[in-house]
């Protein structure tokens, strides 16, 4: 069983509730839902100029969770100012009161309540999964 | 067991919603029979607290799991009293077929 790893809340929350792009008629009403840890990510790597091991060791999570987080932040971002789309903040996880999952498989986040005996992911029903919790709990 | 997938239609082929309290349709699904039940959501029209009421149609419903795409905090809170388990799924384009295949297997 792999190590069991934190998602930490560790930059504060973003001072803004999302982005909206101006100058622009095509009215669209589908808008880029961006995750806090992925908004955290970003800033970790790209504006604190972090490298990847640091960044994934201070959000405690593994590298490659790191990197999936940071590559979908990524890929949202260049979505958004590409097609001229509206940004979301989600707060996700890393600010999630409850205990999350993610799965390394099919990466879905779950919860595990107490009366629920199958401990594995509910979609792919792989054992393979971290702890996302807020550092607060 | 009963589990829930938001969708944005009344039937299979649909592409599943990832809102969860303004979710157009409720999938139904029973893991015994395995099978589906489309349940139209007639608040999610609703200003506010269409997290609440989508959750409070869980309980009603037996529900023991919620697929969705997100859960506002108190849809998260009910949910979470009730012992009813939470999975976000954020991948875009997906129908509820391919989550109910996911399931089955
Ligand atoms: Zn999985």
């Amino acid at each position: 069983m792999p190590r069991r790893r934190r998602l930490r809340k560790v930059v504060a929350p973003p001072i803004f509730s999302g982005y909206k792009p101006y100058g622009t008629n095509c009215e669209s009403d589908e808008t880029i839902e961006l995750l806090y840890e992925e908004y955290e990510a970003l800033k970790l790597a790209d504006y604190d100029h972090m490298n990847h091991q640091d960044a994934s060791e201070l959000m405690g999570v593994s590298r490659p969770t790191f990197a999936r987080i940071y590559k979908s932040a990524r890929i949202k971002i260049a979505r958004a100012l590409v097609e001229a789309k509206v940004i979301r903040m989600v707060y996700g996880n890393a600010w999630m009161d409850k205990k999350w999952f993610i799965c390394n498989d099919c990466h879905s986040r779950f919860t595990i309540p107490k009366s629920v005996s199958k401990k594995s992911c509910p979609i792919c029903g792989s054992e393979n999964k971290e702890t996302l919790k807020n550092q607060n709990n | 067991m009963m589990t829930v997938i938001t969708s944005s239609g009344n039937n299979k082929n649909s592409l599943f919603d990832k809102r969860f309290g303004r979710t157009a349709w409720f999938c139904l699904y029973d893991e015994e029979t395995k099978k589906t039940t489309f349940i139209e959501n007639t608040d999610n029209e609703t200003s506010n607290g269409a997290g609440t009421k989508a959750a409070e149609k869980m309980v009603e419903l037996k529900v023991e799991k919620v697929i969705s795409g997100d859960f506002g905090p108190k849809a998260k809170d009910l949910l979470d009293k009730f012992n009813i388990q939470m999975v976000i799924i954020q991948d875009d384009g997906i129908k509820v077929k391919d989550i109910l295949e996911k399931l089955k297997q």
